[in-house]
């Protein structure tokens, strides 16, 4: 079975692939390009095309698969009605999925599966990921407003930080919030 | 406690009522909490309504049709109880090829660019490599629009010329890396073009079609059955928003809100010119206006005509190689529902036809019709080609286009 990925995102298409590999009797392509595109699924002439619902070329590729008589098969969006879960399943995580006729439903869901499952784990992946920055941003902004506060007020490090943290209770905010307070009115009142 | 409406939309100036319904507080007004989920293809609009992540969608009308018959996907009965705007797209040639037409500096007259680009065509069509036209969707009225006015000029889509899709956002790009000759898009995207040096806006489409049917509120039928009451109630919130759209004094505050990052993200200024009609054709040269060049709320726009919901019918059978067949054009028909507008207007201010089909294409000069509530007159809303389309006779108008 022929499989391409068509994803803007390498990160993810390479998440996707690594699980589909694991699918006996696969074949996968990625493709990450916005240009020549149709062109490529030509050449792929895929039996499934496996493509994020971000992507903005899903319109393209719909009207190539309605009119292009370069394909033997006809590839139409997902299997048949008959499997609306899986669909609504994929919907759900992000991914469209367009399948050429004829290929057996079972195979055609247990891939599915596969690729659902990998794309909530991107997804996760990537929530994750986001969060760990802003935690990092965070700890990078409140040493820089400690510092400020030693170096302007004279505090030890610890009576810095507890300044802080009382602040940002009384307020009701967090301690990075207090922080990015700090370092904005430290460069208004022209510190660096 | 406000009962909750999500509705999926693309980046373009003609989303526009759902979202000022929701910025000025008028869908608040009703007690309608309005979420809108933006995305960046039909595809995706589509898909997120059948699967019930929205329960309305901003929609090309073409394809609220075409789901309802099952082109391209299992066919779902759509509903549209709501014309979110006429017209607001435009042709916009390389620049090139726009001076060969002869419309610089002016919009054309449509019969006569069409005659200089037939010209075109036979030229590059006998050098072996045709004219290549864009448009945002094969369901979409721009495609529909183009095709009209290319095949009354006699050129014949498929044939002489090559008509693709291309993202709206991506049609700068298309136009300037020579991938396609002509985009038909809505605005922001040909002024971007313009803007960029890449092309020349040469027709605006209400001159194909002065009073043609765009974007559609599209609900699924059983979602609309269900939250009939509150999709009133947005419909109500949408018409303030028109009569809010259209005033010339908010289409600064309007052109901002649509400008954020959260709807359009795109250029205020060229968002403020198509809301006020105004249009650079050509990077360098002057603004030109064109009245009613985007029609979001004068003449009961927003009512759904069933007449349009069958032209648009007509245009997917002519452009499909399909079959006319009765059964699938009242399927077609009954897609647009001037019942759920009337009853959620009845009582306001707001005028109502008397009738829920017209002759399109048949006023020349200003008309007054019948209504069931309020006065209404009804300017030309001609086909530039002359034609009348009597919803009466379909079958004919489908053999007569030929």
């Amino acid at each position: 079975m022929r499989i391409a990925i068509v994803d803007e995102s390498a990160a993810r298409a390479s998440v996707i692939q690594e699980g589909l590999a694991s699918l006996d009797d696969c074949e996968i392509f990625v493709v990450t390009e916005r240009r020549g595109l149709v062109a490529r699924i030509g050449e792929i002439a895929p039996d499934i095309v496996l493509m994020d619902l971000g992507n903005p070329s899903r319109d393209v590729l719909e009207e190539y698969f309605a009119v292009s008589r370069a394909l033997a098969r006809p590839i139409a969006m997902f299997v048949d009605e008959s499997d609306d879960e899986t669909i609504a399943a994929s919907i759900d995580a992000g991914v469209s999925a367009y399948v050429v006729d004829g290929l057996a439903a079972n195979r055609i869901k247990s891939l599915m599966d596969v690729a659902v499952r990998r794309f909530n784990a991107f997804a996760r992946l990537q929530s994750d990921l986001d969060e760990a920055r802003g935690r990092l941003a965070d700890r990078e902004a409140i040493d820089k407003a400690k510092r400020i506060l030693m170096d302007s007020r004279g505090l030890p490090e610890p009576k810095a930080y507890a300044e802080m943290r009382k602040a940002a209770m009384d307020q009701g905010k967090k301690i990075a919030e207090i922080a990015d307070a700090i370092i904005t009115a430290h460069k208004l009142m022209g510190g660096k | 406690m406000a009962e909750e409406l999500t509705i999926g939309f693309l980046p373009l100036v003609d989303g526009c009522l759902p979202i000022l319904a929701r910025e000025h507080g008028f869908a608040e007004d009703e007690g309608v909490s309005l979420n809108l989920v933006k995305d960046v293809s039909w595809a995706t609009v589509l898909d997120r309504l059948l699967y019930g992540h929205s329960d309305a969608a901003h929609m090309v009308a073409p394809l609220a049709i075409a789901t309802t018959l099952g082109r391209g996907r299992p066919a779902q009965p759509l509903s549209v109880p709501f014309v979110l705007g006429l017209n607001g797209n435009a042709i916009t040639l390389r620049s090139d090829i726009a001076r060969l037409v002869g419309a610089e500096g002016k919009l054309g007259d449509p019969a006569k660019v069409g005659a200089a680009l037939a010209e075109v065509v036979r030229e590059r069509a006998a050098a072996g490599s045709p004219l290549r036209f864009g448009v945002v969707h094969r369901y979409s009225s721009h495609n529909y629009m183009l095709r009209y006015w290319l095949a009354a000029c006699g050129i014949m889509p498929d044939r002489d010329v090559e008509i693709t899709t291309v993202p709206p956002p991506f049609c700068a790009d298309a136009l300037e890396a020579g991938e396609v000759d002509g985009i038909c898009v809505g605005e922001p995207w040909n002024s971007v073009a313009v803007e960029r040096g890449v092309g020349q806006i040469v027709l605006a489409t209400a001159q194909v079609w002065r009073r043609g049917v765009e974007k559609v509120l599209a609900l699924r039928e059983p979602v609309l059955a269900e939250k009939r009451g509150t999709v009133e109630r947005l419909i109500r919130a949408m018409c303030r928003a028109g009569k809010h759209f259209v005033d010339p004094a908010n289409w600064e505050a309007n052109a901002a809100i649509l400008a954020r990052a959260e709807y359009l993200d795109g250029d205020p200024v060229l968002i403020r010119r198509a809301i006020s009609d105004q249009l650079l054709l050509a990077r360098g040269g002057e603004i030109v206006e064109y009245p009613d060049f985007m029609f979001q709320y004068r003449e009961a726009a927003n009512f759904p005509w069933v007449s349009q919901a069958e032209w648009l019918y007509t245009q997917m059978v002519r452009w499909d190689g399909l079959t006319f067949d009765s059964a699938n054009a009242e399927k077609a028909a009954r897609v647009f529902r001037p019942d759920v507008y009337r009853s959620a207007l009845i009582g306001t201010g707001e005028p109502l036809p008397g009738a829920s089909s017209k002759v399109e294409g048949s006023l020349r000069q200003k008309t007054s019709v019948s209504t069931q509530q309020g006065t209404m007159t009804l300017e030309s809303n001609a086909f530039f080609d002359g034609r009348v389309f009597d919803p009466s006779h379909l079958a004919e108008y489908i053999a007569q286009l030929g």
